[in-house]
């Protein structure tokens, strides 16, 4: 109890949100009480006791189809970050590490991917490729990794030339020990404060090609989707497409929270012992 | 200027001054420590007070209250400072404004970081008088000019136009002083300002400092941790150590007659006891005519340097920043592979390049550096930092690792209970030992110690250097010993190699190099390396033979 009483509030709202929309998402089948493609009532049909946050724009219950959505947006934006960041800072790092040609091909290709629009980019290639999941994420983790690398490379060049690095260079270490070992504990806190933020990032640009029609594909949707989905009752002053846009909302505040609470604890050099 | 000096009485009179700052463990209350313990000082007119102590005694922090300034969240929270006759910290914010840079003027002990490097010196120079309204521009450039001369900086009329990366170390050193005594100030605070320096600049830099407080005849606060440096300019020598004063007293008092034991343990320390040993028959190792060089070949730094070292013995590496001493562990490790030349290790030429050499011959050569705090890895631990090259060389693992560690921790007299510290827990010796047994843990026949006692207080270093030796008898390992102090060159080297401008000028055993006739650039490092004596930074500049070559 006392560790919780530790964390300060805002750290606290955010680990608790963060951790609501995660179960949500894992226990979607269990928590939702109708289908994710189940028409259960009127088209738009304001909150009741029957349906909490009212149905959408083909009748299906809002709720719902919320917490299905949940499930798809987090799993996406995880497995899109996860990939952006394993490639990116390793990349990055063996750039750093290595230098000369595979440093110089390396970034003028990042240079070459980063000079066309990302959405564009997106659009073009996923327009091309079969629309499914495993696409979808590897376009949006490979694109985002060109952030993490320029990064990753620019954090790693600087730790390359300290004294401790050219110590285990000098032991005769590989490069595995000095990139994960020497390097990776020392970018950690740049890396984990971009991790909150390229997260959000991949949540927004997912809703952006769903909106756009080219991301998960109905009757399935994530929180973008039901935006689109949605959108047109706005000129009727029904609320449906707010609730999924506050989500997204709510899941970037709360996500950047726990990565400032991560980033606060983790930069002391004293192992948290003070 | 002011009224207060007509006053008779001292110049500056600190009384009972206590500074207290507030610091923030993380996850713990913030509380308060006191940096200072009720110190007083007077200081008169026209008079030198060295403050001498080790680092976090508390000079620096006494040093700048007299302009009434806390670095860093420090407060001043008891106690008066009275200069000319008012007590300053009663004076309010506006009243520092006009005090300083007017009354009291200070130099920092790095000038390269403490000026601003995209303003031209003479900028910088005169803009605490013009700020203050003392003089016109024309005149204020008019005085830097003279004191430039005074200083005897090279070309006094245009160094001014310079911009700061444009002049060396030693003379920047200088044109922070010109800029100090440029407003006239009653009162210049130096902050170790020859600390940084090679010790042939060193001797420059003191003599200007020590000609221009006489003749302009300021008063003047010196601080560093060099009793010997201290003893050429000051008139008075206060000894202060973990906030309080030790002892105060004339020079010659201290420095002959020092009535406290910490006093006396600065006063004599560096005398080591070391009996030089003869050179064996095989060298361990030999660097056969080295030619090394930076940007492709362009810039030669290394110019055919052949150097011997015999089993458990060690050489020493002297010179000054730029001679190239550095480059030569470098070309040594395989970090910077010569251009021409070879390095014989045990009979085997070891590959030029890092990449091609056998861990086993890694394992034989290891290295201490300059700075520990960088040479440790932040967020390893010290059981990981020493235990690694025990899992990388032997395979060690589990207990077995553990122990050795102990042993290691025990061999650098240093306990148990620092096996799980991360290094920003350590003090700075504490550091330099971690690295020493670092390099011990691979077992190897040679050590290079780059520097390794340049970044510490005389005490600490003084305690390395007797650590060293011991392990020198104990494991037979030899070292290649690089610095620039020739005092520890003295109490440590069985041989010596004197390097200037990329060249080994003079070499052999200790006892033959040290012994006269010397050629001119020995004669002057020798000479430049300040002895707790006063009078002697006069018979050295008088005796000298040639210029430093003020890199």
């Amino acid at each position: 109890m006392r560790a919780i009483r530790r964390i300060p509030l805002p750290s606290l709202t955010g680990l608790v949100l963060t951790a609501l929309f995660v179960l949500a998402a894992i226990f979607a089948p269990l928590i939702a009480p109708h289908g994710n493609a189940e028409i259960v009532g009127d088209v738009w049909e304001p909150m009741s006791a029957a349906h909490w946050l009212g149905t959408d724009n083909l009748g299906r219950d809002l709720l719902s189809r919320m917490i299905y959505g949940a499930r798809i947006t987090l799993f996406i934006a995880v497995l899109a970050t996860a990939l952006s960041f394993s490639l990116g800072a390793i990349l990055g790092f063996s750039a750093a590490v290595f230098g000369g040609w595979y440093d110089t091909i390396l970034s003028r290709l990042v240079d070459l991917l980063m000079s066309i629009p990302t959405l564009i980019m997106g659009l073009v290639v996923l327009s091309v490729l079969p629309s499914n999941l495993v696409t979808l994420i590897l376009v949006m983790g490979i694109l985002d990794s060109t952030r993490v690398y320029r990064l990753s490379r620019a954090v790693a060049v600087d730790i390359n030339v300290m004294d401790y690095v050219e110590a285990a260079k000098l032991r005769g270490e590989g490069s595995g020990w000095i990139i994960f070992r020497e390097i990776l504990p020392n970018a950690l806190s740049p890396l984990v404060s971009e991790l909150g933020l390229r997260f959000i990032y991949a949540v927004l640009f997912l809703s952006t090609l769903s909106f756009l029609g080219l991301g998960v594909q109905p009757p399935d949707a994530d929180w973008g989707g039901m935006v689109k989905e949605n959108k047109d009752g706005i000129v009727f002053g029904i609320p449906a497409a707010l609730i999924p846009a506050a989500a997204i909302a709510a899941l970037a505040i709360s996500v950047n929270l726990v990565a400032d609470w991560v980033l606060n604890r983790t930069t002391s050099l004293k192992g948290g012992r003070g | 200027m002011v009224d207060g000096k007509a006053k008779s009485g001292p110049l500056l009179d600190i009384r009972n001054l206590r500074i207290e700052a507030t610091v923030y463990p993380p996850g713990e209350v913030p509380r308060t420590i006191t940096l200072v313990h009720d110190v007083s000082l007077t200081l008169e007119k026209g008079k030198v007070l060295g403050l001498i102590g080790e680092s976090g005694a508390g000079k620096s922090t006494i040093g700048l209250s007299s302009m009434g300034y806390g670095r860093g969240g420090v407060r001043i929270t008891g106690g008066e400072v009275i200069l000319n006759g008012r007590d300053i910290l009663k004076g309010g914010k506006e009243g520092l404004r006009k005090l300083r840079g007017r009354e009291v003027c200070y130099v920092a002990q790095s000038a390269a970081a403490a000026f601003n490097p995209a303003h031209r010196l003479m900028d910088q120079v005169v803009e605490a008088t013009l700020l203050h309204g003392t003089a016109t521009r024309a005149e204020a450039e008019k005085r830097a000019v003279a004191l430039f001369k005074k200083l005897s900086l090279p070309n006094p009329e245009t160094i001014g136009e310079r911009f700061p990366h444009q002049v060396s170390g030693g003379q920047l050193q200088r044109v922070m002083t010109a800029m100090a005594l440029c407003s006239e100030p009653d009162l210049i605070v130096f902050d170790e300002p020859t600390t940084a320096l090679d010790v042939t600049t060193q001797i420059d830099v003191l003599s200007a400092i020590k000609d221009a407080i006489r003749d302009t005849h300021v008063a003047a606060l010196y601080i560093t941790h060099d009793l010997a440096v201290v003893a050429q300019v000051s008139d008075e020598i206060m000894v202060l150590r973990h906030g309080r004063l030790v002892e105060w007293g004339g020079t010659r008092q201290i420095i002959k007659e020092p009535r406290q034991e910490y006093t006396n343990a600065l006063v004599s320390v560096h005398e080591i006891e070391h009996q030089e040993q003869q050179p064996g028959t095989t060298p361990m190792l030999s660097v056969k005519n080295v030619t090394a060089a930076y940007g492709g070949g362009h810039i030669k730094v290394l110019k055919n340097v052949s150097v011997d070292i015999f089993p458990g013995q060690t050489l020493a590496v002297v010179g000054e920043s730029g001679s190239g001493k550095s480059t030569l562990a470098r070309a040594i490790t395989g970090l910077l592979p010569p251009e021409q030349g070879s390095v014989v290790f045990d009979g085997r030429t070891l590959a030029n390049r890092l990449a091609d050499r056998s861990k086993e011959d890694l394992r034989q050569l290891q290295m201490i550096y300059q700075m520990a705090d960088v040479a440790m890895n932040p967020r390893q631990t010290v059981g990981t930092i020493i235990g690694r090259p025990l899992e990388f060389y032997f395979g060690m693992k589990g207990r077995e690792r553990d122990k050795r560690v102990a042993e290691l921790l025990d061999e650098i007299e240093m306990g148990k209970g620092f096996i799980d510290r991360y290094p920003a827990e350590l003090s700075g010796g504490q550091k330099q030992r971690v690295c020493i047994a670092r390099s011990l843990a691979a077992k190897p026949k040679l050590i290079i110690c780059d520097e390794v006692t340049s970044a510490l207080d005389p005490l600490v270093a003084h305690g390395i250097l007797k650590l060293l030796l011991n392990l020198q008898q104990i494991e037979k390992v030899a070292y290649l010993f690089i610095t620039h102090d020739l005092a520890t060159v003295k109490s440590i080297a069985d041989s010596i190699a004197v390097m200037y401008r990329g060249e080994v000028v003079r070499y052999g055993p200790k006892s033959k190099v040290l012994t006269p006739p010397f050629d001119a650039y020995t004669d002057l490092l020798l000479s430049s390396v300040p002895e707790m004596e006063i009078g002697w930074l006069e018979k050295a500049i008088k005796g000298r033979r040639m210029e430093s070559a003020g890199n």
